[in-house]
């Protein structure tokens, strides 16, 4: 196998394995459009990078956090719609980032490889961020699992019992803003939510409790990046869109299973 | 012996933008007590509870909880995603562990224990309300805070949790919160009630309560029947054993 196709698996199942449980929580949360929101302002993320000329994860890190945590703050104090709210940040963000780019003059800049990414160029330096991110995620979400839970299931309920509701969901809206920063090399500021959503949705079937789901969703995850990457090489397609068509399929397929085996059983 | 006093509200207010849900109240709760809220619709009955639980923080006045007071709360409703995948056993220790024993106890004192492995999303109404409060019973809490505990639930059902929760008082001490707005039922099961609209309109016993002007000013000709009910039933709610219900 050529090293750029091992890089590109590597770096797909480091992102799988924590895109799936951290969708989970997009899905049965409801925010994919929170996630929609800040994979958007990633873009200007980049640009603020460029024109300061500092590491591009580290701009699309800063301006991700900060939206992250603006959104955190205006939902607790606003009454207003979140996902006018949100609507209105995320096409705001995403026309900005694309401006912003559009007048840089002189530099050329890959926008279809921010917009759509291209896990094929990943680089054992990327893979390194790629898995040592996913490995405190992972242990931040752990950590975070069962009162995230609770508070899923009900903020009253939760609170009511003592957990720590605000400093958990900052936590987790923190975490998410970290993993779009991620993933953003291996698929793009317009089909991030897609890996979130997709997998964990397809997972849903499958599971009897919300650790199932989590692990499925991490499996189907895994599954889409390895049938997008051969895809992407077999076909010479584009890989951030393989890799969301092939999750489609993969969650397509899902629902025929389960719908045929509640046939079968009644 | 006077009870100890669980929890205490002082000129308690809560505002939401420039409109006071609920203003000047003071009220206090001691163990082994059950008082109940009730009040006409935006009364700001939810208001109250959240307050005293702390899940909003008061605009004037203050709460003061005991310290390390464990409260049990069921809220007014649960909506959980589809996409959940939870059985009942699951969100009996979603914050805290239990063993499965403990579970089925606490589940059969509500007539619940058969669902225990069941998705959440299977249960009706009445009989999530009826696993909210096992699981609110579960750690056995020194006060009680159910919002609508009966909502969903059928006449002779509710006759049959309110004794419940009166059993469960008797049990373990606990003081209980209770928020209703049918008065019908709530009378016999309640030790004072504070009639609230907005601001505390007349508290004290049932009976007095149902007596006071604003109380049915408040509730017009339903509180008056309700009253009726109340006499009738000789200050008893309807008795049901469990074996019945089967």
């Amino acid at each position: 196998m050529d090293d750029f196709i091992l890089r590109a698996l590597l770096a797909g199942f480091g992102v799988a394995v924590i895109a799936g449980p951290m969708g989970c929580f997009v899905v049965w949360r409801r925010m994919a459009y929170f996630g929609d929101t800040v994979a958007h302002a990633a873009l200007l993320g980049v640009a603020l990078a460029i024109l300061l000329d500092v590491n591009i994860l580290a701009g699309v890190l800063a301006v991700g956090l900060t939206i992250a945590v603006a959104l955190f703050v205006l939902q607790d104090r606003l009454s207003l719609a979140t996902d006018t709210l949100l609507g209105i940040l995320s096409h705001a963000s995403l026309a900005l980032g694309l401006l912003a780019i559009a007048m840089m003059t002189g530099i050329r800049v890959d926008l279809l490889g921010y917009l759509f990414g291209d896990i094929l160029t990943v680089g054992w330096s990327d893979l390194l961020v790629i898995w040592g991110g996913a490995c405190v995620l992972l242990g931040l979400l752990a950590i975070m699992w069962r009162p995230l839970l609770a508070l899923t299931v009900s903020p009253d309920l939760a609170a009511a019992e003592g957990v720590p509701a605000r400093r958990v969901r900052l936590a987790y809206v923190l975490a998410l803003a970290v993993l779009i920063a991620l993933a953003m090399k291996l698929i793009g500021i317009l089909l991030i939510t897609a890996l979130l959503i997709i997998p964990a949705a397809a997972a849903r079937p499958f599971a009897r409790n919300p650790e199932a789901m989590a692990l499925v969703a991490a499996l189907i995850g895994a599954v889409s990046v390895s049938g997008g990457i051969g895809a992407s090489l077999a076909f010479d397609t584009p890989s951030g869109p393989s890799i969301v068509v092939t999750a489609v399929v993969l969650f397509a397929l899902g629902l025929m299973v389960s719908a045929g085996a509640r046939l079968v059983k009644s | 012996m006077t009870q100890p006093t669980l929890i205490e509200a002082h000129g308690l207010g809560v505002r939401a933008g420039r409109r006071w849900l609920i203003h000047n109240i003071d009220m206090a709760v001691t163990a082994g007590e059950i008082v109940t809220i009730i009040g006409p619709n935006g009364a700001g009955k939810t208001t109250m509870a959240r307050a005293l639980i702390g899940l909003v923080k008061p605009s004037a006045g203050s709460v003061t909880r005991r310290p390390d007071l464990t409260i049990g709360y069921v809220p007014q409703r649960l909506a959980i995603d589809p996409t959940l995948p939870l059985t009942v056993m699951r969100l009996m220790t979603l914050v805290k562990p239990a063993t499965r024993q403990a579970i089925i106890d606490s589940l059969d004192h509500t007539q619940m224990a058969h669902v225990i492995d069941q998705p959440l999303q299977t249960l009706s109404g009445g009989e999530m309300q009826r696993v909210l409060l096992a699981r609110a019973l579960l750690h056995k809490p020194d006060l009680l805070i159910l919002d609508e505990p009966v909502q969903g639930v059928d006449f002779a059902g509710q006759a049959e949790l309110y004794r419940l929760i009166a059993a469960t008082r008797d049990e373990i001490g606990c003081g209980v919160v209770m928020i209703s707005h049918d008065l019908h039922v709530v009378m016999g099961a309640t030790d004072r009630v504070i009639c609230l609209n907005g601001h505390v309109c007349c508290s004290g016993a049932p009976q007095e309560v149902t007596k006071h002007p604003e109380y049915q000013r408040l509730f017009g000709q339903q509180a008056i029947d309700a009253y009726a009910i109340y006499q009738h039933q000789g200050h008893e709610i309807p008795h049901r054993s469990p074996s019945e219900q089967k």
